[in-house]
């Protein structure tokens, strides 16, 4: 019997739910945060019933309210996505039901879990036990397959909300997040300048990509934190990772190690960066994106 | 101002590199020992709030020279639940010892890091506030106001918002834009005189049950397999093709 957490995006089902439904195997009893994405998430294979939990709490998170009210149906294995508000949910419903959880999961083999620790730069196995409550790093797991039918039955159950939100502001740009995108294009103090970034963004408007920098010039270009890739930025783990005029500090390095594949540009052929890339070529940016993007448009 | 609770952990410092020896990360192979970045920021928004702060940490012996230095920019108080090896206890047993120790403390405010940078996990906040009964904020950039009503700026699904949440309350940090400060001599010196309170978790008077979560191998990442690398951006056009023909990510 596993409780898979649905990830809601908006008003609709974020496509990580299936990765869940997938690690979950079979049999699955899916919940929906306030019934978002319930009927998404009954054509799952796999899925063996949704419950949508309705409440007024729903109507904006609250990550203790969630987890109340979720936890009141919840049985189980219970999986979540490793993401803000999965993590979140999982740590108080784990706490407030006395039992353990593990965050960021990789893998997972009956009760042995893996996940990377000190951000990738090392991993560790554990031995959990039946109820302990996992979150599972997004696009790690296959994707349970459509086609499914599972019955959609609802559930009221609300709890007391403790935060409430004032403002909400729109997003400045229309690019997509780092953490989301399954390519993205970083920069580092190799760029020269924060003005040398069009090109990048260039690049990754080609490639329907995101943009993300290395510490270094989030930190001396002031740049936005929200790009920053790296241990104390974001972890990501595109399909394709392209690092320009990036060293390759331990630190960065943490942060992208796990990308399907890595291209890293730099006109320092004894870059650390070259040691996890993929494809590595040395030149400088100012030769190679201009290849890149001619490259690019004419496939 | 309200009495805060900081809950501090010590990391490795994310410089540096994290050795594997016999399955277990090799601790005395570490060069440096700091506070979890994300925690300096939680510390921060404390200091910047005024009034009395209690710098928590749970954790070995190593872990007092970290309270000592959160007293050289100002923390007032500083308590350490002393556990030689954090690996032995899983989250529920954290929060419980954590709660138990803010709660001693008397503050109905706690700041913390989002996650350590070590397990990264993010459990001890949202777990803490949990045993306090208390709300939660997470990932937050920016806070204004006090505890009778503080404005946290977090990530939302479209961009980013502000949530208000009031005492008791844990607000987990996210990195900020503000600057952190540093100690000077005389924080330094004042600091070394600071009393650490230091208590085991029997002290506090918490059940904690056994683990249920076992630590049975530490390893370290896979090796990629060497990569090809190619010299002038005259093969940027091969590269391109390989990411469509062999690698099929474009």
């Amino acid at each position: 019997m596993v409780t898979v957490i649905a990830e809601i995006s908006g008003n609709s089902l974020h496509p990580v739910t299936a990765q869940l439904v997938g690690a979950a195997g079979g049999d699955a009893t899916v919940l929906c945060p306030g019934g978002i994405g319930a009927s998404e998430a009954a054509a799952i294979a796999g899925v063996s019933k949704v419950i949508s939990v309705e409440g007024d709490c729903f109507s904006a998170f609250d990550g203790g309210a969630w987890a109340s009210a979720l936890g009141t149906v919840a049985e189980g294995r219970v999986l979540a996505a490793s993401t803000a508000t999965g993590r979140e949910i999982a740590a108080r419903m784990g706490a407030s039901k006395g039992v353990a959880v593990v965050q960021d999961v990789t893998s997972i083999d009956g009760n042995s879990v893996s996940r990377p620790i000190y951000s990738g730069k090392a991993m560790e196995t554990l031995t959990v036990a039946d109820d302990t409550i996992l979150t599972l790093r997004p696009n790690t797991f296959a994707a349970a397959s459509g086609g499914g039918s599972a019955d959609v039955s609802t559930v009221n159950q609300s709890a007391d909300v403790a935060t409430s939100v004032k403002e909400a502001i729109a997003k400045a740009s229309e690019r997509l997040d780092v953490a989301d995108a399954d390519i993205v294009i970083s920069g580092g103090r190799g760029m020269g300048s924060i003005e040398n970034f069009s090109h990048l963004e260039a690049i990754a408007d080609q490639l329907g990509a995101a943009v993300g920098a290395s510490r270094a010039v989030v930190d001396e270009w002031g740049m936005s934190h929200s790009i920053q890739v790296g241990q104390t930025g974001k972890t990501v783990n595109p399909s394709l990772y392209i690092a320009v005029g990036i060293s390759g500090a331990i630190q960065h390095l943490a942060g992208m190690r796990s990308s399907k594949y890595i291209v890293a540009i730099n006109k320092d052929a004894d870059a650390p960066i070259f040691g996890v890339a993929d494809y590595g070529i040395v030149a400088t940016w100012e030769e190679a994106l201009p290849a890149l993007a001619d490259a690019l448009s004419n496939l | 101002m309200a009495d805060i609770a900081v809950l501090l952990k010590q990391v490795p410092d994310t410089n540096a590199k994290i050795m594997v020896s016999g399955g277990r990360v090799d601790e005395s192979a570490v060069n440096k020992w700091s506070m979890s970045p994300y925690d300096e920021y939680a510390l921060e928004a404390a200091l910047a709030q005024g009034g009395s702060i209690t710098a928590i940490t749970c954790g070995p012996e190593r872990a007092k020279k970290m309270l000592t230095d959160a007293a050289a920019v100002g923390a007032s108080d500083l308590m350490h639940i002393v556990v030689d090896d954090l690996s032995t206890l899983d989250s529920n047993q954290i929060a419980t010892i954590l709660a138990a120790a803010v709660e001693k403390t008397g503050a109905s405010v706690v700041f913390c890091g989002k996650q350590a940078a070590d397990t990264n996990a993010g459990s001890t906040g949202p777990g803490v506030a949990e045993k306090m009964g208390a709300g939660c904020v997470t990932m937050v950039s920016e806070l204004t106001g006090d505890a009778s009503g503080f404005m946290a700026l977090r990530p939302s699904s479209n961009g980013m918002e502000r949530v208000s949440v009031s005492a008791p309350c844990v607000i987990a940090f996210d990195k900020m834009g503000t600057e952190l400060r540093r100690p000077n001599v005389k924080g330094i010196m004042m600091a070394k005189k600071k009393a650490v309170e230091t208590m085991t978790v029997a002290d506090l008077g918490v059940d904690l049950g056994s683990s249920s979560v076992t630590l049975n191998n530490q390893s370290p990442p896979a090796e990629k397999p060497a990569g090809q690398k190619f010299e002038g951006a005259e093969n940027v056009g091969t590269v391109v093709t390989k990411l469509r023909d062999e690698a099929k990510v474009i």
